[in-house]
């Protein structure tokens, strides 16, 4: 047997824009079985996991503050992927961020200034771009492929964090647990609403939002940016200049998940720990073809993911399920995402192994 | 004789297929005799391509049937076509860029047999009908010509009945056609049909036994080519045929706009062309024609026109006396270059993207970005006023480039370019795969450009073409270019033999360059 697929001839544009939707479903669907085999009742748990964590303005909150470093690094990624850039270290330049930040703010406890607060965040920006830099320097200078720099730049993001964390940046009057000093008020962001943990990097993230919404949509840098993903002949043959686009891409993903790595830490956190992120850049890049690398799209997918964060969560608080369960929901949404992609844009055909012949044949004058 | 007379090889009737928004192919009825040489005429969008995919099973046919040797057969896929003995020959090649010759052509065979096992086969069939190639070249280092060489071989490699021809010659010389005409006559005396599109009027006459026409989906009518005369087959194909057959007066050209003086660049891959001691001028003014077979170095001069290549030395390329070797291609064009590389989609255009969007692509500097932001407003009237002036037949500015036959393609990206107002276009195979009228079109505006005062230099295969409009003419031949001569001075035969490279060598640059 032979699975082969087809090119459809015409490709629905409604589908593609429905895939996500059911993605959703399947994934449901899927978790609702996945329950019954371990002997929960499936609604009760798809509530408990989707729908409880939400019933309340505190829950809205936590959904919002579980949101906003996942939308800030797909924000930053799905820059990346127009260009066909595959930058899979936000969570290395997340990290660093986080780290940048935090070696900062932990010598600026006593300052009493505002400005305190903005050094902090720059500091942290600048870290996350220049931890992507380096990939973007890997790849212009050595043609070095960016998924394998950046996912091993991951590691060592997260081995450093690690190493100050238990070294230089631990708190000396922190009974040696591997954790910084509290960060000084100066340098906290502020809350947006009292009695909740949503913190001002709210407004950052809309900034954000904006900005690569108009970088992409509206401006010729975003159209060059587009032209070199899409096809980089045309691109050369204008003469945009590709390392100078793949240095932009990289330093705006890297900046991005920097701010996200620092607001944790001056957020919610106030002091760097070493559980900073629960893969918050990983699940980006879920989040960012979620929403179809188009940045209104990645508001509703990183929502979501953030929904099954706190579900999970929820549901291993509640009944006693294993947090495995966020990362199983997180795997068969992209899984599912990406094979209704697959089948919306070919047809599968099954072939015997004796008419493999004609299958060979019929894939090289189809193409 | 496997069949009786009377038995038509092929047989449609009645095909109909509907695309959203345009009807390609409506109630298309046609009849192939064993042995028969066809040619099938009409404007780009006509549907031609569409009938000849239905045929090769590519895609299917919404209602009407297809008989083979007398037997409905349902087409599904190329290899039940293949199976029958249906080979084709796309206009946009299917051939897997990163493989060589003969593992393209294993492919296509099928298992059991392995490259190295048919390489001996390949250069007998490639010899004997006049198509050298070598098997261990891969294919991303041909160029165009060659690789349309190696889609007929791999269609003849096998035991054909029906050869599918979408535009053969466009890329060979008169004399490699004439080649490949006797290979068809051969194939049709040995009872193999064909099915030839072309929209050079003089060859279909040579070549073809009959023709079906096509206009705006429909058989428009049928005729013995050798009985008409190119005036009547263009009628039928475009109804109107004003104008498409026309003289245009040769021009003397003013002042030298762009100079190349001693060129020499050295191909960094083994099977390319290499440029030795090129020299060349175009004035202000006039129309230079390079003729020349394809990979005989058009490729890399037109690289290192449009800036995509740099120049070894700066100064070895100027645009009005100021060196632009070394500039990138939005440099040069800020200095008056438009430039249309000769392969349409993936170069000229993002196939992807939008009508309006490949307008920005090469025209950003023409006020279309203002701080940054793309003026889209502007973009789309830009794009409006090329599918307008150029009669670009597509729904609207949104549609993808990909959408778009290869002559309403072509007739965009010229219109882009010349509305640019370039001091100095320079143009790969302008009418490339364009329909009579389209052709007609593009040949009148590039006219109207030179005499608007344009340098313009035009890289084609088509003899015929060169010789219309172009003002002076030369060859590339091994990478050397012949000396340029006025068009009323030379001949198709003298231009064919500086083609093979019968020309004195002109390596003593032109002493009076303006610096």
């Amino acid at each position: 047997m032979l699975l082969s697929l087809e090119p459809r001839g015409q490709q629905s544009r409604l589908m593609l824009w429905c895939s996500p939707l059911l993605a959703a479903l399947l994934t449901l669907a899927c978790g609702s079985l996945l329950f019954i085999a371990l002997g929960h009742k499936p609604l009760p748990t798809l509530h408990t996991l989707l729908i409880e964590p939400v019933s309340d303005l505190y829950g809205v909150g936590e959904l919002l503050v579980k949101a906003l470093p996942i939308l800030m690094c797909a924000l930053g990624l799905a820059v990346a992927y127009q260009a066909r850039i595959w930058n899979i270290g936000a969570e290395g330049q997340l990290l660093i961020g986080a780290l940048g930040g935090s070696a900062l703010a932990v010598n600026i406890i006593g300052m009493d200034s505002r400005w305190a607060l903005v050094m902090v965040l720059v500091a942290g920006t600048l870290a996350g771009a220049a931890w992507a830099g380096l990939t973007a320097w890997l790849r212009t200078q050595f043609n070095a492929n960016e998924i394998l720099t950046s996912i091993m730049l991951n590691y060592i993001a997260l081995n450093l964090l690690l190493y100050f964390v238990h070294g230089p940046l631990r708190d000396p009057a922190g009974f040696n647990f591997p954790q910084s000093a509290m960060f000084g008020d100066a340098s906290r962001l502020p809350l947006v609403f009292e009695g909740g943990r949503l913190h001002a990097g709210l407004y950052f993230a809309l900034l954000a939002l904006v900005a690569v919404w108009v970088l992409l949509q509206k401006s010729f840098v975003g159209f060059q940016i587009k032209v070199l993903g899409l096809d980089q002949r045309a691109a050369g043959f204008v003469g945009f200049r590709e390392k100078r686009l793949v240095w932009l891409a990289l330093l705006i993903s890297g900046a991005l998940a920097g701010l996200a790595g620092v607001c944790e830490v001056t957020g919610p956190i106030g002091q760097l720990v070493p559980q900073v992120s629960p893969g918050y850049g990983y699940a980006a890049i879920t989040v960012a073809f979620l929403g179809r690398l188009n940045p209104i799209g990645i508001v509703f997918s990183s929502l979501l993911m953030a929904l099954l964060y706190l579900g999970g969560e929820n549901a291993q608080m509640a009944m006693n399920l294993p947090q495995a369960i966020t990362q199983l929901f997180q795997g068969m949404m992209l899984f599912f995402l990406l094979a209704c992609d697959v089948l919306i844009l070919y047809r599968p055909r099954l072939k015997l192994r004796w008419a493999r012949r004609t299958a060979a044949v019929a894939t090289a004058g189809a193409l | 004789m496997p069949n009786p007379a009377n038995t038509p090889r092929l047989q449609l009737r009645g095909i109909t297929k509907r695309y959203p928004g345009c009807l390609a192919n409506d109630q298309v009825d046609l009849s192939l005799q064993p042995g028969e040489i066809r040619a099938l005429l009409g404007e780009n969008g006509a549907g031609k391509s569409t009938l000849m995919k239905i045929i090769y099973g590519v895609t299917q046919a919404d209602s009407g049937s297809v008989l083979w040797q007398g037997q409905p057969v349902h087409l599904r896929n190329p290899g039940q076509a293949r199976q029958l003995g249906i080979g084709m020959v796309f206009q946009h090649f299917s051939l897997f860029e990163t493989l060589t010759v003969a593992q393209n052509i294993a492919l296509a065979m099928g298992p059991g047999q392995t490259p190295s096992q048919l390489e001996p086969r390949i250069r007998e069939v490639s010899a004997r009908y006049g198509m050298p190639l070598e098997p261990d070249r891969l294919v991303h280092s041909l160029s165009i010509g060659e690789r349309q060489r190696v889609e007929i071989v791999r269609c003849l490699m096998q035991d054909i009945r029906l050869l599918i021809l979408d535009e053969p010659t466009s890329v060979l010389t008169p004399q490699e056609a004439d080649d490949l005409f006797v290979t068809l006559r051969r194939l049709a005396s040995e009872g193999c049909s064909i099915l030839f599109i072309s929209h050079k009027l003089g060859e279909v006459r040579a070549l073809c036994h009959s023709a079906t026409v096509l206009r705006g989906g429909r058989v428009s009518g049928h005729c013995v080519p050798a009985d008409c005369t190119d005036l009547e087959l263009a009628r039928l194909m475009v109804g109107d045929a004003e104008g498409l057959v026309a003289h245009y007066p040769k021009a003397q050209g003013g002042a030298p706009f762009l100079q190349v003086a001693g060129l020499d660049w050295t191909n960094p891959d083994p099977f390319g062309c290499s440029l030795r001691q090129l020299v060349l001028q175009v004035n202000s003014g006039e129309i230079v024609g390079i003729a020349g077979v394809a990979g005989n170095g058009q490729d890399e001069l037109l690289a290192l026109l449009s800036g995509e290549q740099r120049a070894p030395a700066p100064a070895s390329i100027r645009f009005a006396g100021q060196p632009v070797g070394h500039l990138r291609p939005d440099q040069r064009r800020a200095q008056g270059l438009a430039f249309v590389p000769a392969e349409r989609l993936g170069h000229g255009a993002v196939p992807e993207m939008s009508l309006a969007d490949n307008a920005l692509l090469t025209a950003f500097q023409q006020g279309l970005v203002a701080k940054g932001m793309v003026r889209t407003r502007k973009v789309l009237a830009l794009a409006d006023e090329i599918i307008r002036r150029f009669a670009v037949k597509t729904p609207d500015a949104q549609a993808p480039a990909r959408s778009l036959s290869g002559g309403n393609l072509q007739k965009f990206i010229l219109g882009r370019e010349i509305l640019q107002q370039p001091k100095l276009l320079v143009a790969a195979h302008p009418t490339w795969g364009v329909d009579v009228g389209a052709a007609a079109t593009i040949h009148r505006a590039l006219i109207a450009l030179r005499d608007a005062g344009a340098a313009i230099l035009v890289i084609s295969e088509d003899l015929d073409e060169l010789f219309q409009i172009s003002d002076r003419l030369g060859a590339l031949s091994g990478g050397r270019l012949s000396p340029l001569q006025a068009t009323a001075a030379t001949t198709q035969v003298e231009l064919g033999g500086w083609m093979a490279g019968r020309f004195a060598d002109t390596s003593t640059p032109t002493p009076a360059l303006a610096g």
